[in-house]
């Protein structure tokens, strides 16, 4: 059982309290897409084993989407920040590297 | 190999047991292979016995990182049906039930196959018209099923509360010639039969890399040393991602855990498997009496090989709705395992960007019973390129649009 802070309300909860929606930080090209690029944005996943970023919404709470940085291997939470922006936050990344020194995902290491 | 017969068992009996072999070698792997299967599950396993037993290719080592019967293969809930709504979905499940029934037979091995019937629940008036047209579609595919209403349901299995406050049942699909089999028993047999035609079943042996010459595959890395070969077919299921990646291209597949649980043995009670998706549980009664229950899939991707505990909550509470008699049973195991979908929630069984590389996966939850199938069409469309049975599960339809819209899988929403 995940236990998440909402970053948006504060409140901290059980998984129940709230709904996976995919990977997080994906790049939404406009109509000048490619047919390979939009293919990629629908289904080529990372799907690592090992740290993850991935959106969450809190259905049963504040209603609004966030980030989390998660471990697939162990279900350790690393820590959860906002949507609003394109890449996850520098202090969340330096705390994974010490406990995960050399991981990566996509572009960010 | 000596055959298993009832005259074995007495032979044997006379003097003591000394006389039985090991069921399949442990040969240290040569240098160069005809083709490597990565995965020693019931899926890579049955592709290398009908590439031998179908196409005489018997030069091939099938490469497993833990032992045969430690993955996927022992962890699912047995159940065999082929009652899918899609020509390609039932095409290939159903050639699987169908070679089921005399498997045992062509591999000497009891695989306890059971074809005692399985009837998945309608308790909305949304699931009767889904499965009225689904028994509509069979009908056309050439498989046996039919909608029956509540009276014969509860014929059938006594034990269910048909007339349930919230969702009373309405009927159910019924496939007669469906049934259970004994999961460990097929992986076993199918390393019996393939050791006997030859094959080097290779244990204890992790790939960690794929080699390629000109854009077509060369061989393996391993950790038991590397190994050259002309065809490569990566059947490994939750870990496909990963090989996918060595092999140099990305699958559309998220790794997530399912869950499933057994009870204290009790004595028979149900002849029958029943499936619940509205509420969200299927059962079945194993021949040790043990209740064996199938729960729901997690939302979020996952490797641990264990769930929530909320979903087997969630499982138990709907099946005690629906069979009363089994709410103080106690559940003695519960265990999780990592179950690859796709977008479509349909396998794929495909070439890939790699030339002779092919990949089997994205079974997601509906792995099992589809063995013996898949491995027939896999071997086909390895050895030609080309399977009837395979065509329209390719890689490329998530490029294409061609989805194969289904829930494969254990007939439970994802």
């Amino acid at each position: 059982m995940l236990q998440l802070e909402c970053p948006n309300c504060g409140v901290t909860a059980e998984e129940t309290e709230f709904a996976q929606g995919g990977e997080a930080h994906l790049t939404r090209r406009g109509p000048e897409a490619s047919e390979q690029e939009f293919h990629d944005y629908l289904f080529a996943k990372e799907n690592p084993r090992g740290v993850h970023f991935e959106r969450w919404r809190h259905v049963n709470g504040c209603g609004k989407w966030f980030h989390v940085a998660r471990c697939t291997a162990t279900l350790e939470i690393f820590g959860t920040y906002s949507a609003q922006t394109l890449e996850p936050p520098r202090e969340i990344r330096d705390r994974i590297s010490k406990k995960r020194p050399g991981w990566s995902w996509r572009e960010f290491a | 190999m000596k055959r298993y017969s009832a005259f074995a068992i007495a032979r044997e009996a006379l003097r003591h047991h000394t006389g039985w072999e090991r069921a399949w070698t442990s040969p240290e792997p040569r240098q160069r292979y005809d083709v490597v299967i990565i995965g020693g599950g019931g899926h890579g396993l049955a592709t290398a016995y009908y590439l031998g037993k179908n196409f005489g290719i018997t030069n091939v080592a099938v490469l497993e990182k833990g032992w045969i019967g430690g993955g996927n293969t022992g962890r699912n809930t047995t159940i065999i049906r082929s009652n899918y709504l899609q020509d390609p979905s039932a095409a290939i499940y159903e050639k699987s039930r169908g070679l089921f029934e005399t498997l045992s037979q062509d591999i000497n091995f009891n695989l306890m196959f059971s074809p005692r019937g399985v009837m998945m629940l309608a308790q909305t008036q949304h699931e009767v018209r889904g499965y009225t047209r689904t028994a509509h579609a069979n009908a056309l595919q050439g498989v046996d099923t039919e909608f029956i209403g509540p009276q014969r349901v509860k014929e059938l299995c006594p034990i269910m509360n048909i007339e349930g406050p919230r969702y009373p049942v309405l009927g159910a699909l019924w496939q007669p010639r469906a049934g259970t089999g004994r999961h460990d028993a097929l992986v076993w047999g199918f390393a019996r039969a393939c050791s006997d035609m030859g094959m080097d079943i290779i244990q204890n042996c992790e790939v960690t890399g794929i080699h390629s010459e000109d854009g077509e595959v060369s061989g393996v890395s391993t950790t038991r040393g590397d190994i050259a070969c002309d065809k490569l077919g990566i059947v490994v299921a939750g870990h496909s991602g990963r090989l996918a990646e060595m092999a140099g291209f990305r699958l559309p597949i998220e790794s997530v855990a399912l869950q499933a649980l057994v009870s204290e043995p009790i004595k028979p009670c149900m002849d029958v498997v029943v499936m619940a998706n509205t509420v969200h549980g299927y059962m079945s009664q194993s021949d040790k009496g043990e209740m064996v229950i199938g729960g729901g899939a997690d939302g979020f991707n996952n490797y641990t090989q264990r769930g929530s505990f909320h979903h087997i909550e969630e499982t138990v509470r709907a099946l005690c709705e629906t069979f009363p008699v089994i709410n103080r049973l106690k559940m003695l195991r519960q265990w999780g395992g990592i179950v690859d979908m796709t977008g479509d929630r349909s396998p794929i069984l495909s070439k890939t960007p790699l030339g002779n590389c092919f990949i089997n996966c994205g079974w997601g939850t509906g792995g099992w019973k589809a063995t013996p199938g898949s491995g027939w069409g896999f071997a086909e469309l390895m050895v030609r390129g080309y399977s009837p049975l395979t065509a329209a599960f390719g890689l490329e339809r998530f490029r294409e649009g061609r989805f194969i819209d289904e829930s494969v899988a254990a007939g439970v929403a994802h």
